[in-house]
């Protein structure tokens, strides 16, 4: 059998960092920033997860020490977009590579390796009912956000902000601390997505290992249109073609074919999404495109 | 304006211009951004227990002294290329990530077209330089399509479409197009002869001559012609150039074309020159794709300022290296600063004028008149987040 319950499972393990930091990003969306430094605060999240548990012992600290890392990188962000209102574009991508070159720095200078920390000691994350805590914690938050921000007044306000700056600042609410709230809100969940995969699908950290799955994480936010629910959609999609990837490689596949198989998935989804989208709109307007 | 009359006047009106136009220079952005990564540079190097003038000296020694020359000039054909690949889009507001992708094509285009071509050495050479600036083109113009037909945003698309570029060119070298008997994932070496010509002994090949002649054609085509003036305004105010009549989804197919013509180039200038095939990774791992990037956004995607920051970013990668080996800095600070000055020129920072009189505000203005980053993708409505979310900051 090709589908079942095991592929399944591993779909939903690949998608949780996806999914935590696509999440992220999507609130940041909502509140208008662009936010393309995902891939980049995961990064952060990764390294500072794997040292801090390696440190102190307890893939816990980790955890926290990776979301407060991340939120903290994440302000890069926030003062060079919101208060100095720069590129977001240029910035999300100056971030990445800061990170890139930051954790790797810190990798050799830390730990005296290049290239990959792999130490037996290294306490990664426990598995609760065949996935880690933070998986749960991931579905969770798709429940909560979709609440925030559909219900709850800091929702509304937040994507108030996002839509009409100008006019949710007549009505008193401050567009430039909703917006540090939502790009330190992708902060914490980008460095949790970074911790569970350095410490939770694996343990242990090597260079660039995001390996994209930021810039994945945006393209969900895309698909799924900054809604929590289209967003987790998205993440599954990502995850089941990285766990048919691996299942199709044990079948005999070459590496390369199923490496590449979830960037391609991505990418005719949002063909797709954006055809139908267009075809959605040139019904309603009459024009098309 | 100024009446010709009185010769005296007019060169003191040229020299008060001229150090203005040197104020402006030193009180810029990119100023202020390069000088502000040497300075945080300097206080990692400080925490790491190294002394930062000795190690920015092994940087500058190490990478233009007699040893480091040669290694410098063949990074900065390749960081160069790259940079201008991503400087023509940018120019007009456009983002290609997809760099790796379209050089990696262009790279094993080229080693094909080496390997199997019948013809004599010296026309092979042309063939499979030319088989990789299609290839790179070619590419590149699928994820210009993503954009113009499906309205897939270039910056995704075209990294996107990166990932299964170099998957591809990965099985291919360890598979149909490996050297029998090698336990390295390449191709067999180049027939003797198919190579770029060298300067002498050095590593330095007539990549640099052709890279060189894109960025002259660059400075040109951005100068004195109509297309470039239609570029640069698209990439200052695209909704005026599309009301002045400049097309669009024409301008984006050409210039990201274009883009993957040159990444397509340096990929094939890579297989071309030493080691003279295909090596799986060697044409990404250096990372000439975001060091082209960086430099491109440094100067605002201006032709002679990508030049001049190509030259300083793979003096600073090569530099790296010495650095390494004289005071045991990790060569990846030298990416971190990188990182930084972008950073920084990305939140618009930049030394504050001396207060005399406070008349306009530094930014209400706008674009910044004095230097070409005033031009740069700060200003700009990044293309990206049009789909996505509808003109938020319209």
């Amino acid at each position: 059998m090709f589908f079942d319950s095991d592929l399944l499972t591993s779909a939903l393990r690949a998608l949780t960092p996806i999914l935590l930091a696509a999440l992220g990003g999507a609130v940041c969306e909502r509140a208008g920033v662009f936010n393309i430094g995902l891939e980049g605060m995961m990064l952060m999240g990764c390294f500072t997860a794997v040292t801090t548990s390696w440190f102190t012992g307890s893939p816990w600290l980790g955890v926290l020490a990776a979301a407060l890392a991340s939120a903290a990188y994440s302000l890069i962000l926030a003062v060079g977009a919101v208060t100095l209102r720069g590129d977001a574009v240029v910035l999300g991508i100056a971030m990445n590579l800061l990170a890139v070159g930051l954790t790797g720095f810190l990798l050799r200078t830390t730990f005296g390796v290049q290239g990959t920390f792999d130490d037996p000691s290294l306490a990664g994350l426990p598995l609760v009912g065949g996935f880690s805590p933070l998986a749960y914690l991931a579905w969770a938050a798709v429940g909560v956000s979709a609440l925030l921000l559909s219900r709850h007044v800091w929702g509304l306000r937040l994507r108030g902000v996002g839509e009409a700056p100008d006019a949710a600042a007549t009505l008193g609410v401050s567009p430039t601390r909703y917006k540090y709230a939502a790009v330190l809100a992708s902060g914490v969940l980008c460095g949790l997505a970074g911790a569970q995969l350095a410490l939770g699908n694996v343990t242990l950290f090597s260079e660039n290992m995001t390996a994209g799955r930021g810039w994945i994480a945006v393209v969900a936010v895309m698909l799924g249109r900054a809604l929590p629910l289209g967003v987790l959609l998205a993440a599954l999609l990502f995850g089941l073609a990285e766990a048919a990837g691996f299942r199709l490689q044990g079948l005999g596949m070459p590496q390369q074919a199923t490496d590449a198989a979830p960037y391609v998935v991505t990418l005719v989804a949002l063909f797709l999404s954006t055809a139908q989208r267009r075809r959605r709109n040139a019904r309603t307007t009459g024009v098309a495109s | 304006m100024a009446l010709p009359l009185d010769p005296a006047r007019n060169t003191r009106i040229a020299r008060i211009t001229r150090i203005a136009r040197i104020k402006g220079a030193l009180r810029s952005p990119v100023t202020f951004s390069v000088v502000a990564g040497l300075v945080i540079g300097a206080l990692f190097l400080v925490g790491t227990g190294a002394d930062p003038l000795a190690a920015y000296g092994a940087v500058v020694s190490g990478s233009l002294g007699a040893d480091g020359i040669g290694s410098t000039l063949t990074t900065g054909t390749s960081v160069l290329g790259m940079a201008l690949a991503l400087a023509i889009p940018l120019r007009a507001g456009l983002i290609n990530l997809g760099g790796d992708g379209q050089m990696v094509l262009g790279g094993i285009a080229a080693a094909v077209t080496g390997l199997y071509s019948p013809l004599p050495a010296p026309l092979t050479v042309v063939l499979a330089l030319l088989a990789g600036v299609a290839a790179g083109a070619a590419y590149a113009a699928l994820a210009a399509l993503c954009e113009n037909r499906f309205g897939v945003p270039l910056l995704v698309s075209s990294l996107l479409l990166s990932y299964p570029a170099t998957s591809l060119a990965s099985y291919l070298v360890r598979y149909p197009l490996k050297e029998p008997g090698s336990s390295l994932p390449q191709t067999r070496r180049l027939p003797e002869g198919v190579a770029l010509p060298a300067f002498g002994t050095s590593t330095v090949t007539a990549g640099l001559v052709l890279v060189v002649l894109a960025a002259a054609a660059y400075w040109f085509a951005d100068r004195r012609t109509a297309i470039g003036y239609e570029i640069r305004m698209t990439g200052l105010n695209p909704r005026f150039a599309a009301y002045a009549g400049v097309e669009r989804k024409g301008l984006t197919l050409r210039l990201v074309s274009t883009s993957g013509a040159l990444a397509g180039l340096v990929g094939s200038i890579g297989v071309l020159s030493f080691p003279y095939r295909f090596l799986d990774g060697s044409l990404t791992a250096p990372g000439y794709t975001w060091t082209g990037l960086t430099a491109a956004l440094l100067a605002a995607a201006a032709p002679l300022g990508t030049v001049l920051a190509s030259f300083f970013f793979a003096v600073l990668s090569v530099g790296g290296l010495s650095m390494e080996r004289t005071t045991e800095v990790p060569r990846e600070l030298t990416q971190v600063l990188q990182a930084i000055v972008i950073v920084f020129l990305a939140a618009r920072l930049r030394f504050p004028r001396p207060r005399r009189r406070k008349a306009q505000g530094p930014t209400a203005q706008g674009p910044a008149p004095e230097k070409p980053t005033g031009q740069g993708p700060a200003d700009r409505q990044p293309p990206a987040q049009e789909p996505a979310s509808q003109g938020e900051f319209a």
